[in-house]
């Protein structure tokens, strides 16, 4: 089959890849077939009938298989009867296509004026007036008046929940099942369904809780009316009132394109309010998707009333506000006092500029450069990583990808969507885990271990003499391109290094490494974890005793003393505490000089994701006065211990990060801010086709090289050890939704996020413990006792506590434990 | 409560074995009508639930098809359900007729239940014995019945016999 | 007619015993083609025998035998026992009364296919005939019709029923394939169609089940004896279905081609109350009205001559229409059924036999205008041609025709205003 074929839409002559859809084939042609139904990033189902056009196909001789001609030696093409379905055509070579004739002028108006029949025509107070397709295709084609008598029309609930995060107008709902074969085609979850049938057809969903999916979001922009709304924007504010601000999810290391939509609001005094979180097209990251945390959770906490909003300092005890100049003299001095001693804790929340200006001014404090991570393996990552050429969407057959120690979903969710395609495209797909997760429903292998055998698991793969399945070793060494995922799973630092270590192994010893196309990818919990090991920080193996043996510490983007107890106490011992910070933490409490800084929400700056590609975030709001951002307080402090580090300009400051950090040479903010043409062509101007998701035009980032492609180091084997031996592993694992500093600060979310600290057990495990669902008990792990609600669920491992990061517990890593039933005092 | 395959192991086992064992999806429907049997003449949730489960598809699938077919109910009604052909070929002879005399003997309306929740009557749709109008079929949780060629006297009598057997 | 080859059961009392049936050569038709015949030597014979589909279509029953897709296995043979286009009451007979000749039939289709698994899908209203066959299927067991290792070869054949649960559409055959793997009856979009992507995504061949109940005559006794029967284009017989204003309503089992006249007059015992006959819709509710003219009613019934008077065959359930009934109020019951049948899934369809029903109500009840009458037309019109499967064009065919045909009841409904 040719790769390409050469038909004719409207008189023009295009060639365009073999297998389009004559509309998409159109689109191509900036010939616009109008469609409800037919979405670019799903299988045709023909089913609204709006795309209907007269298609003919070539004739060809039976016999010798040439062409048919007319007698002016044109190819005869054979019409059909009836019109066709542009949506369900595939292109095929010679074939003609007309969309403008009479005849399907009168059908797109006829396909219309049914769809109208039903419609409340409610368009002043919908919440997709401005950008509906129905509103915009019916201005085009649309009847001017109605046949249909107004009291014949069918009635119908206008404000059905379907769940907490979206509600259905089932008068606005056109059928077009977009919702539904999104849930159920893309992602997987097919909770939503048409109930009854014919003219009583209705969206409905009966999973517990309703729609529960963590991508409800993207049918709203893909629902073609105003039938699907999110109950934050619903009734929020009218379309054309918004300025769209293009930004980057922070919540995980996908770092999807996102773009804000914002208003000045009296009721915020005036000031800009983001309105929603709408996906920006990046077809190499998030292609027009985001999961329901970063649409609902990803910038509450910025407009939340507890922001600080002025600097601080300890006088007799007590954090009091002063002036900039006052607070920044009094962190110099403590600095400056510290020189030798000196230890600066940040994390993957900081843009790159951020943490270049920080690392900057603590090499020249003699300073460490502290990481705050459970994960480590970021020097390899930008070894052996993904970047430039690598492109999750062009695995397929041959390749191989694989998943450990992750619940993928739960952690990033947008890599496990692209790993779910790649597995759908014939790309072979190793899941090991220690029990069974989402991902592994498309694994063609899945291999269990026990928790802290991972590195081991992952080392056989390079074996041929490995348990683990000759399938999966010679997959892997086969394999065209290889992707290695390793997750947070169980994780602690030491066996993150180790399951680090022999993924770049596995890459090296399977001639992977350096190969444009494979590479290792941290699914770390931080956007930009990568930056910061760029940046040249580092995760602590004690930082309890680093903080202790420190004269000063400067903490950004971290929360030490509010995740673990025990770094509380050992901060209480450090000598000289500065933090920078939008809230009063448990670690601000505790400093003696804090300085307010500006969301990310609030300024500019860039995110080096997990697969290497630096992505540029705009201001999307105005910055609150009196707040700096967090590069800028580094200069300043800087300016005052005699250090030159850039106050002012992000770009500036990364022209700086190109020259001092090797893989970064040549990344300039216009490099970032460039754009190619995308497939599938989605635009603002035809939201009909591909939704409400934003077209890129602010940039789609620039992928590094990693290290490797020049040279292929060598990397050993880790020393592994032995499984845990315990009679109960308490074992820290992710939800995507949890209570973690930012996102409980979401109103949206709220009702979806977990209520308190749970703990989730096999039911026989806790049978066997006299446990059972939904009873209070006391977990008791070395970090101290906590009160936890028990959950059951079978995929738990038998001899293993689930414990969730971030909803209450601070199992830092796994640990031997206790589980038992409160006590009514 | 317990679930279908506890219940009637050996039907469930009957059921899935009439197809394929990687096409167990294709046992939904007879599943459902255990379902419908088991709940008295409806499917609760619960039981889509339990009818999911068993076949390993979400619940909002099965809803859908309880949703799609006439024949399954989400809501109680009478325990004989008398479904009266009305239409073309039995209307030509005398069907919307039929089920308005019977109505009107019952005191109730189409789509009503008698109060002693004994007789719910509904118009059908073609039922493929157009030659026997007036004709109806009486769906109660076990299955269903034809009666062809009737008349308001023979239905009522059968409807009397029906109170007596409840009592 | 001297000697039924469907209603079978009508010459022979209790046919639909197995062993009566045997005794009158049942089963020897499928010994001959398992045992005697290459599967592909049955579809032949089938397809000599110009055999066409019986379930509306016509479809010649031996080519889409032969369209079997044999690089892809396993292949699937499904029997359309939906029965469900009003009017339509003869699969029924066939399977309650001559069960094992239909039997036979799916089996040697099964055969010739290569297929080793074969569905019956029968609407849910026959929830009787689904137990009655489960019966006969049991039966055939017992005695190795069916089973593994049938007469000692190793062709091995199971046949399963399946109830639908109410809904016309899935006698549409890839709604009823949908049907059949558990999901909601909508059909799929063709091409592919069945023998290439049909149950499960295998080769199926579906057939309606009096297309079936033909095969084992036809195997038994030759394409050429069934030439001889019915016309040289439309060869066999056809089971009619006749109803509405008739005095004898019932099936009538008739060589192809034979007229209008002679079923309703002959056969049927002519109008109730010897009342005059308006028109005859020749396939069901779905069917074109056909004013019964004397050109009408001298036209033979087959698939060629039908259609000349401007209706199609179809699943040939002729209703019957005397000068009492009102067309407006017949455009009303058909656009009633098919508002009701709608599967929903296209636009067209799912809106427009709505608008219809609210503008066909509007005007039977006497509320109308001209104007209505005029929408309603260009409401048919604007349906037909658009929809994703036949049903939405069927919806549509007695209002256009009955518009285009009978506009004089329309006016006279109105005017009662
Ligand atoms: C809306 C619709 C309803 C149909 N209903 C039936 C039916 O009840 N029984 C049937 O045999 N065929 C029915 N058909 C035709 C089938 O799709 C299919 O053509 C037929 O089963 C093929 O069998 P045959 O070739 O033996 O006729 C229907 C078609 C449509 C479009
Ligand atoms: S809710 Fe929207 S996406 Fe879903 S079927 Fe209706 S119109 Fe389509
Ligand atoms: S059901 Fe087929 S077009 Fe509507």
């Amino acid at each position: 089959m040719a790769d390409s074929v050469t038909l004719t839409i409207d008189g023009q002559q295009i060639t365009v890849p073999a297998g389009l859809t004559v509309v998409d084939a159109a689109r191509r042609a900036g010939i616009e077939i109008p469609v409800f139904c037919y979405h670019p990033k799903m299988e045709p189902v023909g089913m609204c009938r709006m795309c209907l056009a007269e298609i003919g196909r070539p004739m060809r001789d039976r016999a010798t298989g040439d062409f048919l001609r007319e007698e002016d030696g044109s190819i005869k093409i054979q019409w059909g009867r009836k019109l066709e379905t542009a949506c369900t055509a595939r292109v095929m070579e010679g074939m003609v296509v007309r969309t403008t004739t009479e005849k399907v002028t009168a059908a797109r108006k006829s396909v219309l004026e049914f769809l109208l029949t039903s419609h409340p025509l409610d368009c002043p107070i919908c919440d997709k007036g401005g950008e509906c397709s129905l509103q915009n295709l019916t201005v085009a084609y649309g009847p001017a008046v109605s046949r249909f008598y107004y009291e014949d029309k069918a009635h119908a609930p206008k404000d059905v929940p379907l769940g907490d995060l979206i509600i259905l107008d089932r008068e606005r709902c056109i059928k077009c099942a977009r919702c539904i074969r999104f849930q159920e085609e893309i992602v997987d979850d097919p909770v939503l369904t048409f109930y009854q049938r014919g003219h009583h057809t209705d969206i409905t969903t009966f999973s517990d809780p309703p729609f529960d999916s963590y991508w409800s979001g993207n049918t709203t922009d893909i629902c073609p009316v105003g039938a699907l709304t999110t109950v934050d924007f619903r009734f929020g504010a009218r379309p054309w009132e918004m300025r769209p601000a293009a930004s980057i999810c922070t919540l995980c290391p996908v770092g999807c394109n996102i773009t804000f939509d914002v208003r000045r609001e009296a009721a915020a005094g005036g000031k800009m309010v983001v309105k929603r979180v709408l996906p920006r097209q990046n077809e190499e990251v998030n292609e027009i998707w985001i999961c329901d945390k970063g649409r609902f959770a990803g910038y509450h906490f910025a407009e939340s009333k507890d922001r600080l909003t002025q600097p601080l300092v300890r006088k007799d005890g007590v954090l009091t506000p002063v002036s900039w100049e006052e607070a920044l003299e009094a962190a110099a001095r403590g600095l400056e006092a510290a020189r030798g001693h000196f230890l600066a804790l940040a994390s993957g929340r900081l843009s790159n500029e951020d943490l270049f200006n920080l690392a900057r001014l603590t090499d020249a404090l003699g300073g460490v450069k502290a990481l705050d991570a459970f994960m480590a393996g970021g020097d390899l990552t930008a070894q052996f990583g993904l970047g430039e050429g690598s492109n999750l969407a062009d695995l397929g057959k041959g390749d191989t990808i694989v998943v450990v120690a992750s619940d993928l979903e739960e952690e990033a969710p947008l890599w496990w969507l692209r790993v779910k395609q790649a597995s759908e495209r014939g790309a072979m797909l190793i899941v090991a885990n220690p029990r069974f997760t989402k991902t592994e429903r498309y694994a063609d292998v899945a291999l269990r271990y026990r928790y802290g055998r991972e590195a081991e698991i992952v080392l056989g793969l390079a074996d041929e003499g490995c348990s683990c399945g000759g399938e999966a070793v010679k997959a892997v060494a086969e394999a065209n391109r290889l992707v290695v995922f390793y997750g947070q799973e169980g994780m602690s630092l030491p066996a993150s290094r180790a399951l680090a270590q022999a993924a770049a192994h596995l890459l090296v010893k399977t001639g992977h490494a350096g190969k444009v196309g494979s590479g290792m990818a941290g699914v770390w919990p931080r956007a930009n974890a990568q930056g910061a090991w760029d940046m040249g920080f580092r995760p602590q193996d004690d930082l309890a005793a680093a903080f202790r043996s420190a004269k000063a510490v400067l903490i950004a983007g971290a929360d030490p003393a509010g995740d673990d107890p025990a770094l509380a106490a050992a901060l209480d011992e450090a000598g000289f505490v500065v933090v920078q910070e939008l809230f009063l933490t448990e670690t601000a409490r505790k400093a003696d000089v804090v300085f307010p800084v500006l969301a990310y929400t609030e300024r500019s700056g860039t995110y080096t994701n997990g697969e290497l590609r630096v992505q540029r975030f705009y201001p999307a709001v105005l910055p609150p006065q009196g707040l700096l951002a967090d590069f800028t307080v580094a200069a300043k402090l800087g300016k005052r211990l005699g250090i030159a580090l850039e106050a002012n300009s992000p770009a500036a400051i990364m022209r700086q990060i190109a020259e001092a950090v090797p893989h970064y040479a040549g990344v300039t903010y216009e490099k970032l801010a460039e754009v190619h043409e995308q497939y599938p062509l989605i635009r603002r101007t035809d939201l009909y086709y591909g939704g409400t998701a934003y077209a890129n035009v602010q940039g789609l980032g620039v992928a590094l090289k990693p290290t490797a492609r020049e040279a292929v180091p060598e990397v050993e084997a880790p020393a592994v050890s032995g499984p845990l031996q315990a009679d109960l592993l308490a074992v820290p694992v992710t939800r995507l939704y949890d209570r973690g500093a930012l996102v409980g600060r979401s109103g949206t979310l709220q009702p979806r996020l977990p209520s308190g600290a749970f703990v989730v057990l096999h039911p026989d495990e806790a049978a066997r413990r006299g446990l059972s669902d939904g009873v209070q008990a006391v977990l008791q792990i070395p970090a101290g006792a906590y009160a936890v609600t028990v959950r059951l669920s079978p995929q738990a491992p038998e001899g293993v506590v689930l414990v969730p990061r971030s909803v209450g517990v601070p199992a830092r890593e796994i640990a031997g434990c206790e589980l038992r039933v409160k006590r009514e005092e | 409560m317990s679930s279908l395959a506890e219940k009637y192991p050996d039907e469930v086992e009957a059921i899935l074995a009439k197809y394929p064992p990687e096409h167990k999806r294709s046992a939904v429907m007879p599943l459902l009508y255990l379902a419908q049997r088991d709940g008295g003449g409806y499917i609760t949730k619960a039981a889509m639930e339990d009818v999911a489960h068993i076949v390993g598809i979400s619940v909002s699938d099965v809803a859908g098809v309880v949703g799609f077919y006439s024949l399954y109910h989400d809501k109680p009604a009478g325990k004989y359900r008398i479904q009266v052909c009305t239409d073309v070929a039995c209307a030509l002879r005398g069907a919307e007729q039929f089920a308005e005399a019977l109505c009107e003997n019952l005191g109730i309306k189409i789509g009503e239940t008698t109060p002693d929740g004994l007789v719910t009557v509904e118009e059908a749709k073609c039922l493929a014995a157009c030659d026997h109008a007036p004709v109806f079929q009486v769906q109660t949780p076990d299955g269903l019945t034809y009666h062809q060629d009737m008349d308001i006297k023979a239905t009522l009598e059968l409807i009397e016999q029906w109170r007596k057997e409840a009592k | 007619m001297s000697e039924h080859i469907l209603l079978r059961h009508r010459d022979i009392p209790n046919i639909k015993d197995l062993a009566v049936y045997q005794a009158h050569g049942g089963f020897e038709a499928f010994r001959k083609a398992v045992t005697e015949m290459q599967p592909d030597e049955v579809t032949d014979e089938v397809k000599k025998s110009g055999l066409r589909g019986r379930g509306g279509a016509g479809f010649p029953t031996g080519l889409k035998w032969a369209f079997m897709d044999k690089r892809n296995w396993p292949h699937y043979v499904i029997a359309n026992g939906d029965e469900s286009e009003p009017g339509t009451f003869k699969d029924r007979e066939i399977m309650e009364e001559n069960s094992f000749q239909f039997l036979e039939g799916v089996a040697i289709a099964s055969y010739a296919v290569g297929a080793r698994r074969a569905y019956i899908y029968l609407r849910g209203e026959f929830w009787h005939v689904a137990r009655w066959l489960d019966q006969k299927i049991a039966e055939m067991e017992a005695v190795g019709l069916l089973g593994d290792n049938l007469f000692g070869t190793d062709y091995s054949l199971r046949i399963y029923t399946h109830l639908g649960a109410g809904a016309y559409i899935c006698g549409e055959e890839t709604a009823l394939m949908e049907s059949l793997e558990g999901k909601r009856g909508q059909p799929r979009l063709r091409p592919p169609f069945p023998p290439t992507y049909g149950l499960y995504g295998k080769p199926t061949v579906i057939n309606n089940v009096e297309t079936l109940t033909n095969v084992p005559m036809i195997i038994a006794r030759g394409a050429d004896w069934y030439h001889t029967l019915g016309t040289e284009k439309s060869p066999g017989v056809k089971i009619f279905s006749l109803s509405g204003r008739v005095n004898r309503p019932g099936n009538y089992e008739l060589p192809l081609g034979t007229t209008f006249r002679e079923l309703i007059y002959e056969h049927g015992g002519g109008i109730i109350g010897g009342k005059k006959i308006k028109a005859i819709m020749p396939a069901g509710a779905s069917s074109s009205l056909l004013p019964a003219t004397d050109e009408v009613l001298d036209t033979p019934m087959d698939y060629e001559s039908v259609p000349k008077v401007g209706g199609m065959l179809g699943s040939a359930s002729v209703i019957v229409l005397d000068e009492t009934v009102s067309i407006a109020w017949l455009v009303k019951k058909t656009v009633n059924f098919f508002r009701e049948e709608s599967c929903g899934k296209c636009t067209p369809c799912r809106e427009g036999t709505y608008w219809m029903e609210r503008l066909t109500e509007r005007i039977a009840s006497g509320k109308g205008t001209p104007q209505d009458v005029e929408t309603l037309y260009d409401v048919g019109r604007q349906i037909q041609g658009k929809t994703f499967c036949p049903l939405g064009d069927f919806a549509t065919m007695a209002v256009v025709t009955g518009i285009e045909r009978f506009r004089e009841d329309f006016d006279a409904a109105i005017k009662e205003r």
